[in-house]
């Protein structure tokens, strides 16, 4: 056997360890001790940690309404504020210390927009992200695992691949917001139809991807080994087919965020997402693209904050990966 | 593997069918209308005879029909007459846009050259920078190299192109007035000085789209090569003295192919589908803006069309992915 | 590109004199920029502006608007009036003389054959022609020689000049369209796409929703003009990048409809390259109160159907809703120099512009008061006062677009100072605006209490854009939902004083009749005027002779642009 089965000496149970010399640990214990020497993915998951408790619990210190405009005197008075950091170069800026971020052109308080919009943006680039991995993966696996169902399955995914984004996501709304606003409120009913509709449309890739492995997986020896000694399919496929996909996953699980949040921007944009009061990072961005050589800083902190959220899921997704893997794990 | 082929093909006539219905439905039940873009100065009733001269007035499983006989029985034999000079499609009705009342195909081809020129060559360029970056950030993983690789890839695919295009266009065709910031969709390429006036005009769509596929396929490409690596096969071809090269650029890169392949090969239609933001923001005017301005003007039999071919190349590339998985491992087997 | 502008630049640093006896083509290429591409030459099958507009280069009208919104004769030599002869007594026909020596740009003489054809072709039952309002009432058009063209109305037609007249009515050639009547329209893609006219410019190529190539005509009626040898008209893109693509790269002379926000416009105007140029017309920015009850609990027959809204038609309401907005600073942050303050639903030509109202100023706490003096007040201390048992809570729904999120968002800050309380929602526009029967978004449906839209009218006459006020024009399940009184405004006054109007000639008693209207539906709280929208579009500085015309087509002179030193 040239190709040694990485998890098949756990789960036989054949050859019965002679003597535990450590007190035994599970193995989630290894994965998070494999898991903190990996420095990138510690760095990710602390700036990950911040930016999500940032928009979490900053609008609880920074108690600014995002949405709330001041009358109208104040408003001309406040609006189109510049950061404050701009004094550095610029002592003539109109900046207060009242915001910090400064204000939009109608006097709404940037941080606040910031972290209110961050919330809805991490949210439904979580949530999104994590109903496209399963839907992928369950997908990709019962179609490359069980024979009878890859046909069908694949030219599923051939028809969703096709399907046109924009009138699926008219007809959705049609069909179901009304029904979803009732239930769920406004906001929420509109939270579900988008983050459905992202998953339901973004899924197909993963899908494909797991897919090709398993299917050369299938017929590598560990795979064989374990069938012979009797391992039920439910076990074949969580203890050994699973944790050797996870890579792929991994990366498209980071690249789903992305595109979640962007998507999300778009749909707010086309009118399809939220309420137009309702600040998202990829709105934020998008309403300030025409005024970004007035006010840069408009368009740099939804930009960065986009980035940095993406960067860290990243890294955090380099170091589960690298975790889950027992062959590096051993190492 | 060629009974499977054959066998895959046949398999597509009734999925592709079967697609196109479900494409026609659901363009069918979103609300809109081919009048939505007219002005409101147009009365209702002029509105509703101009729905009828469109031919609105039928139900949708006659139009649904119409349509499949347009496209599939009388535009090929368009294509025919075209070819060689006969006319069989003399007369017949052809698939026409509702926006410009001309066959779609005529536009659908007139549109082609520039989402060629523009898309394809980004994704080919794409996929030039990002497989070499994703066999070199992980065969020297958390080297110096790698993490400047993750660090620019990743921020060059979380930010919008809706964003980036009116950047690079701010610096670069504003301030320093290198390139152009509209696309020139009457430029013909005939010599040398055209040719190089052509990549001049697309360097900028082309840098915005290409980033954007970089990115994303020299992280799988990075990722794949990081999990086969530590496989035992590589330790075996090293242990019997091959020589590095030849480990990681023959045995790894082959191996670490299956899972990229998936998306190249996915990716390859989404040229056709073009870029819509891209597009619409270098106004490169290809596939991506036809279709963007069909949805919005609710030109159903136009982004049918379109959606429908873009379909026939999906279920094609996907079937091809699947032939190279066979050719990169031989153990898949599909009978 | 860069070559070819250096080029142009070169040939303008060699100047003519602006204006002087140029020659034809003397100025080589002009090149214009429209965010909305043409997707069709012929704007009978088409009622978009992109699409009129496109093909006023080529086909043109019998007489068109001025910049003043005056008519003036195009194609013919004067104006027919009741006092020159021209129109009957009994205003039931006009008379057009065609201007001898006319000639199509195939070279074939122009006849009033081919102006009578035109009215064949758009009347044909199953052509689906988009104008075929301009020729309502028209019962026969006559012939009696190659130069005179009689039309006959049905009845006394007070304003006789919808057939033939403006952009939207152009004559096209009866040699050309001749096979392509009816049901046939659509067959004659050639055609469509290269139409024979008379104007300044013929058609080279045409790509639809992307380019159209124009070279100019050589048999145009005036034999220095026009000065440009080409045009380029691209399409496509986004409002803020035509803008910069003139204004600041200068790669463009011409960008239409810059709908952007005032700082985004006057920073791109300090690139230097081009100038905003801006014009009024009657395009207003508009709250419609709905006078049905939206209340999505009624059943698809009833919901905004049954009449009264439970609190909106209280003169308290409306009034206090309308005093509580800030109509200059909603001008200045949406629309600056593109927008003014009015506060009537007819704010232009000047004849129609009622003064009667004034609503400059925003008055918070007179609106409180006067919806305290009315009995409506705050009874449970949420923040939201209740009127006849209701609390004031309504929807208030609009297109999506970046200036009427803002607007919305600013509105919905200044009712809830007066205790009403609005839920926001946007609607794609192509739902809202699309009239689909099927679908709960569209305006017409109008299940909501307040929206927010544009509207215009054609030409100067506002007689039909008056008639959105009639009862019998409210949009019920009855009409399929097709009906233009969105307001659901019902008054037995309003319909008299439009019968009125319908049947007076004198146009200064057709003026007052119509701001009188103007005034009924608006105290009456039909809707709330917010801004007055002008057109804005940018010129190249080296562009000269553009004159802004909000009351036909924008390039109706393009034959006079010429290029001139910076």
């Amino acid at each position: 056997m040239t190709d040694k089965a990485p998890a098949a000496p756990l789960n036989a149970g054949a050859l019965p360890d002679p003597m535990p010399t450590r007190p035994p640990r599970s193995q989630w214990q290894d994965v998070w001790r494999q898991f903190r020497s990996h420095k990138g993915a510690m760095a990710g998951l602390a700036l990950f940690v911040f930016i999500v408790l940032g928009v979490a619990i900053g609008p609880w210190i920074w108690s600014a309404s995002p949405t709330d405009i001041p009358p109208v005197v104040d408003m001309i008075k406040n609006r189109d504020m510049r950061p404050i950091y701009t004094l550095l170069w610029d002592s003539g800026a109109k900046t207060s210390w009242a915001h910090p971020l400064g204000t939009d052109n109608l006097a709404r308080d940037n941080l606040a927009r910031l972290m209110f919009g961050g919330r809805v943006s991490i949210a439904v680039g979580l949530t999104a992200m994590a109903l496209s991995i399963l839907l992928g993966t369950l997908i990709g696996v019962m179609a490359g695992y069980v024979k009878k169902l890859d046909g069908p399955l694949m030219r599923l995914t051939d028809l969703f691949l096709a399907l046109p984004l924009l009138p699926l996501i008219l007809v959705a709304s049609l069909m179901f917001r009304e029904a979803l606003a009732a239930t769920f409120g406004p906001e929420g009913g509109v939270f579900i139809l988008v983050v459905a509709l992202i998953g339901i449309t973004s899924w197909m890739q993963t899908a494909r991807i797991v897919r090709g492995d398993v299917l050369a997986l299938k017929e590598r020896e560990f795979i064989l080994a374990a069938q012979s000694i009797g391992t039920s399919p439910r076990n074949l496929i969580l203890r050994h087919l699973l944790p050797n996909v996870v890579s792929p996953i991994m990366v498209s699980a980071t690249l789903g965020i992305a595109i979640a949040i962007i998507t999300e921007s778009s749909l707010s944009f086309l009118g399809f997402g939220f309420p137009p009061d309702f600040p998202t990072w990829g709105r934020l961005l998008n309403d300030s693209v025409d005024r970004m050589t007035l006010y840069p800083e408009r368009v740099i902190w939804p930009g960065m904050l986009i980035s940095l959220t993406v960067l860290s899921v990243n890294y955090l997704g380099d170091g589960l990966r690298d975790a889950l893997d027992p062959r590096i794990r051993g190492r | 593997m060629l009974t499977f082929t054959i066998r895959r093909l046949t398999l597509a006539v009734p999925t592709l069918l079967f697609i196109s219905l479900v494409i026609f439905l659901l363009l069918e039940l979103a609300p809109g209308d081919p009048m939505a873009q007219m002005p409101l100065t147009i009365p209702p009733e002029v509105r509703e005879q101009m729905r009828v001269a469109l031919g609105l007035d039928q139900p949708w499983p006659v139009r649904f029909w119409k349509w499949c006989v347009q496209f599939f029985w009388i535009e090929p034999q368009v294509l025919i007459d075209h070819i060689f000079g006969t006319s069989f499609s003399a007369g017949d009705p052809r698939v026409v846009s509702w926006q410009t009342r001309s066959p779609v195909m005529d536009t659908v081809i007139q549109r082609m050259p520039q989402t060629l020129w523009v898309v394809g060559v980004a994704y080919v360029v794409g996929i030039l920078i990002a497989i070499p970056i994703g066999i070199y950030s992980a065969y020297r993983q958390y080297s110096i190299f790698d993490q400047a690789g993750t660090f620019v890839t990743m921020v060059g695919y979380s930010v919008p192109p809706f964003f980036t295009g009116p950047l690079v266009i701010m610096i670069f065709a504003v301030q320093m007035g290198w390139f152009p910031s509209l696309y020139d969709t009457t430029h013909k390429v005939v010599d040398w000085a055209s040719f190089k006036e052509q990549l001049h005009q697309m360097f900028l769509p082309v840098m915005v789209l290409a980033t954007q596929i970089t990115a994303q396929i020299s992280r799988f490409m990075r990722a794949a090569m990081l999990d086969n690596l530590h496989q035992d096969y590589v330790r075996t071809a090293r242990a019997k003295g091959l020589g590095e090269t030849m480990v990681v650029m023959v045995h790894v890169v082959r191996n670490s192919m299956i899972p990229v392949v998936t998306v190249i090969a996915l990716g390859v239609p989404s040229i056709f589908g073009g870029a819509i933001i891209t597009e619409q923001v270098f106004k490169v005017n290809g596939i991506g803006q036809l279709l963007i301005t069909a949805i919005q003007a609710n030109d159903l039999p136009m982004v049918q069309t379109l959606t429908f071919i873009f379909a026939v190349l999906i279920v094609l590339f996907n079937l091809i992915a699947d032939v190279l998985y066979g050719l990169l491992d031989p153990r898949i087997r599909y009978d | 590109m860069t070559v070819k502008s250096l080029l142009l630049g070169a040939a303008a640093a060699v100047a003519f004199a602006p204006g002087a006896m140029a020659e034809r083509g003397a100025d080589g290429e002009v090149k214009i920029l429209y965010w909305q591409a043409p997707s069709i030459l012929n704007p009978f099958l088409s009622g978009g502006t992109k699409d009129v507009e496109s093909a006023s280069l080529i086909v043109e009208p019998l007489a068109r608007y001025n910049e003043k919104g005056e008519l003036v004769p195009w194609l013919v030599e004067e104006i027919p009036t009741v006092a020159n002869g021209g129109v009957s007594e009994d205003l039931t026909t006009i008379t057009w003389k065609i201007m001898p020596g006319l000639k199509w740009s195939d070279g074939t003489d122009f006849t009033s054959e081919d102006v009578k054809f035109s009215w064949e072709y758009c009347t044909h039952p199953e052509g689906g022609c988009a104008q075929s309002t301009k020729f309502e009432g028209v019962g026969s058009v006559d012939t009696p020689d190659p130069l005179t063209v009689v039309v006959n109305f049905d009845g006394p037609t007070p304003f006789p000049y919808g057939p033939f007249v403006g952009g939207e009515s152009p004559i096209i050639q009866k040699a050309q369209f001749a096979d392509c009547m009816g049901a046939r329209a659509p067959e004659c893609t050639d055609q469509n796409f290269g139409p024979i006219g008379t104007g300044p410019f013929v058609v080279t190529e045409f790509r639809p929703n992307d380019v159209i190539t124009l070279v100019a005509n050589d048999y145009y009626r005036d034999p220095a003009k026009p000065a440009f040898g080409e045009v380029t008209f691209k399409g496509g893109g986004d409002a803020a990048a035509a803008g910069r693509a003139v204004m600041e790269t200068g790669e463009f002379d011409y960008a239409w409809n810059l709908q952007l926000a005032p700082d985004v416009i006057s920073q791109m105007e300090q690139g230097g390259k081009g100038v905003p140029v801006v014009a009024f017309g009657p395009l207003l920015e508009r709250i419609h109160l709905n006078h049905t009850n939206p209340d999505p609990a009624l059943g698809p027959d009833e919901r905004s159907v049954v009449r009264p809204h439970p609190f909106l038609q209280e003169p308290a309401v409306y009034q206090a809703m309308k005093m509580a907005i800030d109509q200059p600073l909603l001008v200045e942050v949406g629309y600056g120099q593109a927008g003014r303050v009015t506060c009537n639903w007819v704010p232009a030509p000047d004849a129609f512009n009622s003064d009667s109202m004034s609503c400059d100023t925003q008055d918070i706490a007179g609106a409180n008061k006067l919806l305290d003096d009315a009995g409506f007040v705050d009874s449970d201390g949420d923040g939201v006062r209740e009127a006849n048992g209701v609390p004031m809570r309504i929807s208030f729904q609009t297109s999506t677009n970046a200036v009427r999120q803002d607007f919305q968002a600013l509105i919905k800050q200044w009712w809830s100072e007066i205790g009403i309380d609005a839920e926001l929602r946007n609607i794609n526009a192509s739902v809202f605006f699309g009239g689909d029967p099927g679908s709960p978004d569209t305006f017409q449906k109008f299940y909501a209490d307040v929206e927010m839209y544009a509207n215009t009218f054609n030409g100067t006459d506002p007689q039909s854009y008056l008639g959105n006020g009639l009862c019998d024009k409210a949009p019920s399940p009855a009409n399929q939902w097709q009906g233009e009184n969105v307001s659901r405004f019902c008054m037995e006054e309003y319909d008299a004083l439009h019968a009125q109007l319908r049947s007076t000639a004198d146009m200064a008693e057709r003026a007052r009749i119509g701001r009188e209207l103007n005034d009924m539906f608006v105290m009456n709280g039909g809707m709330i005027p917010l801004v007055q929208r002008g057109r804005l579009s940018a010129r190249a500085t080296t562009l000269g002779g553009v004159v802004l015309n909000v009351w036909d087509s924008e390039l109706w002179n393009v034959a006079d642009w010429y290029r001139m030193d910076e």
